[in-house]
């Protein structure tokens, strides 16, 4: 099946900005999907609010774009009253970790079959530039004109704390590594996370004085290495990419169906 | 046969009524005086190989069950105030993407913590406005526990029918007061299934285009037809739009739906209402101490009626201005500052002869109450 084939055609064009890193995002995933075979049937995307979540509605799955923050509320519905059917949560930094980052923990803590994508761009753009709570101390925002005081979450170090049982982080200048680590978590029995860093040309970049999406690209691709690399050693401050956990641990839906066994067997 | 006897709380007749009703789906978080619900769902749905899932809050709770019923489960999640709450937003977006779900709301007293183990009827707006936009909604509420049975039988037929969240509105003293309970044989109530779309596999599904009737038979998700649904207002293919024209018409379908049939959702009953100068108009735990009065009043000779609202949204004001024509005058017994008051006012051809009698400190209104309100109403002093 070609790439286009997953594309919904009638709801092109799309309301990404020039230059935005979620087309990349999109393109990846896309194929990770090609490259395992996986029936478009078989596949529910789910999605919350915000520029990333409309990916969701570009794609010929069974598409479900809900409310900000609950994405992994209603996929955790759809998961376990159908557990045979592959679910995809892409969010946004926002999305995932600000009002929704207490459905985050929580469905990396059950270890449900989910994948989860976090698209971090570092900034709410669709309500126009204000700081998310991966926009980290010192950023520019529309509501941080004075510099940001909020400290940033690590969306590895709080998956991996909070349970998740795959975890993998890349960027947007490295759409290889999104197919790849994509591919490896729709793959992951239990709840995977792929945080991929993107860029915001139109708001982080442009607030931030870092330039257009040409720059944002090197910014990432400068300020990140492979896991335990000579670069890392030699600066601390780089940011790491690659898988960082990959466990099997007993999932959330196959724990059930020995909840119904039990019951059953009024044991 | 024998008659398969219960003696249950009006929150395990609740569960009872969803699961005859086909639930095979509940998802919810702990919550005074509902809490009961999900204990109950905890323990029978795996024993029928049906899904419960504890939540992390009720707004994850109302998210996975709106998720479930998409993949064509029949679904409920319970709570109480402020739970409801939290639960306004995805409330909204069951409206707006048209799912079949209940929700029970077993009523406390509010706002905020309030008096969780004590009884209210407060969240009576709340039910019909709490989430935001114009929208139309259903709410039914019981007095005893058969009826709880029978009217959550009915919330799942009408969210099957009419593509919408149905809520109970209970209250403390029914959720939690014990009474007998008949079950039903299987079939004795009638039950809506899910309707679903006979379209072919390759062939273009609407998945937002009514029927002639005015239903819109549903694909589930897994199965052949793959469609988007979202919270923006959408066109029939469930994809976005902001065309004035669809925004219109799908804002006129979600009243239209519920407000047209609103004489098919109406439920209520009827006591001693034929030559009634005096009707009191009650719902839930009231109607039980109304009741009472109507019953010991006619004993005397007094021409005293009762008139229990089971729907409450939409408003049955048809049956209420034809019930209440010829009545002197029209008390409302609940227990909040006159929710149902000002609907009945509105609905009557005489306002001025409709009277409130109501307690709202987290006591049972009791006949004694009702009787001291009807002394004033009838001009005999305290």
């Amino acid at each position: 099946m070609a790439v286009k084939d997953f594309l919904r055609e009638r709801f092109f064009p799309h309301l990404w900005c020039p230059g935005c890193g979620h087309g990349t995002v999109l393109n990846g995933l896309v194929r990770a999907i090609e490259e395992l075979g996986i029936r478009k049937s078989d596949i529910v995307m789910v999605s919350g609010i915000g520029c990333s979540s409309r990916i969701s509605g570009y794609l010929d799955f069974h598409t479900l774009h809900t409310i900000h923050g609950r994405a992994l509320a209603f996929a955790t519905g759809v998961k376990m009253s159908r557990p045979k059917l592959n679910l995809i949560v892409p969010m946004g930094d926002g999305d995932a970790l600000a009002i929704g980052g207490n459905h985050f923990i929580h469905a990396c803590r059950r270890n449900i079959d989910i994948t989860a994508i976090v698209m971090n761009n570092r900034i709410y753009g669709m309500t126009g530039g204000q700081y998310s709570p991966l926009s980290g101390y010192g950023a520019a925002a529309t509501t941080a004109p004075y510099s940001n005081i909020d400290h940033t979450f690590d969306v590895v170090e709080l998956s991996k704390a909070a349970g998740a049982t795959f975890v993998a982080r890349t960027t947007s200048y490295h759409p290889k590594e999104i197919t790849k680590y994509i591919k490896k978590a729709i793959q992951h029995k239990g709840f995977s996370v792929v945080e991929i860093m993107s860029q915001c040309p139109t708001y982080f970049g442009r607030k931030n004085k870092i330039g257009g999406a040409v720059e944002m690209l090197e910014y990432m691709k400068d300020q990140t290495t492979p896991i335990d690399s000579k670069a890392k050693a030699e600066n601390p401050d780089l940011i790491e990419r690659g898988i960082f956990v990959e466990k099997e641990l007993p999932e959330y839906c196959e724990e059930y169906e020995k909840v119904i066994e039990r019951a059953k067997g009024g044991a | 046969m024998t008659e398969n006897i219960k003696f249950v709380q009006g929150n395990e007749a609740c569960v009872e009524g969803a699961l005859y009703a086909g639930l095979d789906f509940f998802a919810g978080y702990p919550i005074t005086p509902s809490t009961e619900v999900a204990e109950q769902m905890s323990v029978q749905l795996p024993k029928i190989g049906g899904s419960f899932l504890q939540m992390e809050d009720e707004i994850a709770s109302l998210c996975a069950i709106i998720g479930a019923s998409l993949t064509g489960h029949k679904v409920m999640t319970a709570t109480s105030g402020p739970g409801f709450s939290l639960m306004q937003e995805a409330l909204g977006y069951a409206v707006m993407a048209e799912i079949p779900c209940v929700i029970v709301n077993v009523q406390r007293g509010g706002p905020s913590t309030g008096n969780p183990t004590h009884v209210a009827q407060g969240d009576v707006n709340q039910a019909r406005w709490g989430t935001h936009g114009d929208h139309a909604i259903v709410a039914l509420t019981a007095s005893n526990h058969q009826d709880v049975f029978a009217v959550t039988v009915e919330a799942f037929n009408i969210a099957e029918t009419y593509r919408t969240p149905v809520i109970l509105l209970f209250d403390e003293v029914i959720g939690h007061m014990r009474e007998r309970l008949v079950i039903p044989e299987p079939g004795e109530i009638p039950l809506v299934e899910r309707l679903r779309t006979s379209v072919k596999e390759g062939v273009d599904y609407h998945p937002y285009l009514p029927r002639e009737d005015g239903r819109l038979p549903m694909s589930d998700f897994g199965s052949v037809h793959r469609y988007n649904v979202t919270g923006l207002y959408h066109d029939m293919w469930g994809f976005p739009s902001d065309n004035p024209k669809i925004v219109h018409g799908l804002s006129r379908h979600l009243m239209d739906k519920i407000e047209n049939n609103a004489h098919q959702i109406a439920m209520v009953k009827e006591y001693y209402l034929e030559d009634a100068e005096q009707i009191l108009i009650s719902y839930g735990a009231s109607a039980r101490s109304a009741l009472h009065v109507v019953v010991s009043r006619r004993n005397r000779g007094e021409q005293l009626g009762l008139l229990e609202l089971q729907t409450l949204w939409p408003f049955p004001a048809e049956i209420v201005r034809d019930r209440c024509r010829n009545a002197r005058s029209v008390t409302v017994v609940e227990m909040n500052k006159g929710q149902i008051l000002e609907q009945v006012k509105h609905a009557v051809e005489a306002p001025e002869r409709v009277f409130l009698a109501n307690r709202v400190d987290g006591v049972l209104i009791n006949p004694t109450d009702i009787r001291n309100f009807l002394r004033v109403i009838q001009g005999r002093g305290i």
